[in-house]
């Protein structure tokens, strides 16, 4: 059963031709007929930033000029992770009719969720260029790392994918839970304040899995970081994680198609 | 060479949510559909019960049997969606899968892309399905509608375009739910002869159907299903 779930994973991602039709596909369905597209979703992220930049910036006594490139970058990758779980809960749920019919590898519904996000998080690091021509980043070689840091993202989006996928294709109220929780996440890890901002107490912020997801993207933005500890924490994650849904998904992995 | 080799397969559906308490007895028949059984306190509907056959280069399967009977089920076993529960299926052979032939289809999309996004759906790389293209088009005798969003065709144009792109390529092993019928009385009897030449090209056709006599002009083999239990095979002259 192993090798089944291997073979899946194998194919769905040399499947390069149909997870990312697919994902542009989703993202055409959705905005066609509109001028702008994923565009508009852009504007008013880039409006909701410039608004709370310099306003929460005074609220928590912080300097705006270090700030808001933190809340900009934070928050455009925040909503990359928060849409990567959520919609990971309803990966094979919405895929129902393909699932049903045939022989496609469960694993390309995951890749579509995380490709689909991946473009539209594209789409938002427009705000990012244009913050970056007023605070820019400082140059660094740690820069190169930001491509790395997004495909570490999406590498760890897929075990979770697979495991909210099945999850939540068997049980129906998981997907609330989990959307609760990302809601109250938000709050509970650095994206509106700073980690420095803990003191003593930053332990909060280092036993969050989301808090290292965002590091290893703010760190060399902000200021030429590598954020070591950073990345260990996310490869140990997709380690332990790949580790634990493996067998799961061996497991389960046949019984999708009846769940759905 | 083409084969299908299946033993003792049996499909159970979970069904959650049901109130469990309404099935008093433990095993229930009804008049129609799958056996409803319980398991460990959750109630399931058997689908398919211990089957078991082999299919060679040549069979020209007509699954009949009742509503609810395992027609579908079958199928979509052989199509690969369903692993039994119990049982294995082996499948040599390239399917194609006629149960629903416009799965894959967005409405919002143009002809020309929908063209793709069924082909792949079907298993198909883009630069397989580009020369088909031509063909396609001048089939479904859609023209410069092609280029239009589908939402601007009406149900039948949509349905040709859906069996052209669906029945462009010929395979080895074909899965058919009922026969396929579209359009008007000129383009049905276009798609008849285009349906017959797949089906004839066709190693292996398993064709679920009620109608006896296009199992009869079809096939070599009746299978009848009852309470999702292969019940007879028979072979018929053709």
């Amino acid at each position: 059963m192993l090798a089944k779930a291997m073979r899946d994973l194998r194919v769905g991602i040399l499947s390069v031709h149909v997870w990312p039709t697919l994902a542009w596909q989703e993202i055409r369905q959705r905005y066609r007929r509109s001028v702008l597209g994923p565009f508009w979703l852009t504007i008013s992220i880039g409006v909701l930033i410039a608004g709370m930049g310099p306003l929460y910036s005074r609220l928590f006594g912080q300097d705006t000029s270090s700030y808001f490139p933190h809340l900009a970058v934070s928050f455009i990758v925040w909503m990359l992770l928060a849409s990567l779980i959520t919609e990971g809960c309803t990966s094979f749920m919405v895929a129902e009719g393909l699932i049903k019919e045939g022989r496609m590898p469960l694993t390309v519904h995951v890749l579509r969720v995380i490709w689909k996000n991946l473009i539209i998080f594209a789409h938002h690091a427009l705000i990012l260029v244009i913050l970056f021509l007023f605070y820019p980043p400082p140059l660094s070689w740690a820069l190169l790392l930001v491509p790395l840091a997004i495909l570490a993202i999406a590498v760890n989006a897929l075990w979770v994918g697979l495991f909210l996928g099945m999850l939540c294709a068997r049980f129906r109220d998981i997907p609330l839970i989990i959307q609760s929780i990302v809601q109250v996440m938000f709050f509970l890890t650095p994206v509106l304040w700073t980690p420095g901002a803990l003191g003593r107490h930053a332990w909060a912020a280092q036993w969050n899995p989301l808090n290292h997801l965002l590091e290893i993207v703010r760190g060399p933005l902000l200021d030429g970081r590598v954020a070591a500890t950073s990345w260990a924490a996310v490869i140990g994650m997709a380690l332990v994680g790949f580790a634990f849904v493996l067998p799961v998904f061996a497991r389960f992995r046949a019984r999708v198609a009846y769940w759905v | 060479m083409a084969h299908i080799s299946v033993q003792d397969v049996s499909v159970d559906f979970p069904i959650y949510g049901a109130q469990s308490r309404s099935f008093k007895k433990a095993l229930f028949r009804a008049a129609t559909g799958g056996m409803i059984a319980r398991d460990h306190d959750r109630i399931v509907v058997r689908a398919l019960d211990g089957v078991s056959f082999e299919l060679r280069d040549g069979d020209r399967i007509g699954l009949v049997g009742h509503n609810g009977s395992g027609k579908s089920t079958l199928l979509r076993v052989l199509s690969g969606a369903y692993e039994p529960v119990r049982g294995t299926v082996n499948v040599e052979g390239r399917i194609a899968s006629m149960l629903n032939i416009s799965l894959g289809m967005d409405n919002e999309a143009t002809g020309y892309e929908n063209i793709f996004l069924r082909g792949i759906v079907m298993g198909f790389r883009p630069r397989e399905i580009e020369p088909l293209v031509d063909e396609i088009v001048a089939f479904s005798e859609l023209g410069d509608y092609i280029y239009m969003p589908m939402r601007t065709y009406s149900s039948g144009m949509a349905m040709r375009l859906a069996f052209a792109v669906s029945t462009c390529v010929s395979a080895e092993i074909l899965l058919m739910d009922e026969w396929l019928s579209v359009g008007d009385a000129e383009f049905s009897e276009k798609a008849k002869d285009r349906l017959n030449n797949v089906v004839g090209q066709a190693k292996i056709l398993v064709l679920a159907s009620h109608d006896e006599s296009l199992i009869e002009a079809n096939c070599n083999k009746i299978m009848r299903l009852s309470h999702g239990e292969l019940t007879s095979t028979e072979v018929i002259g053709s």
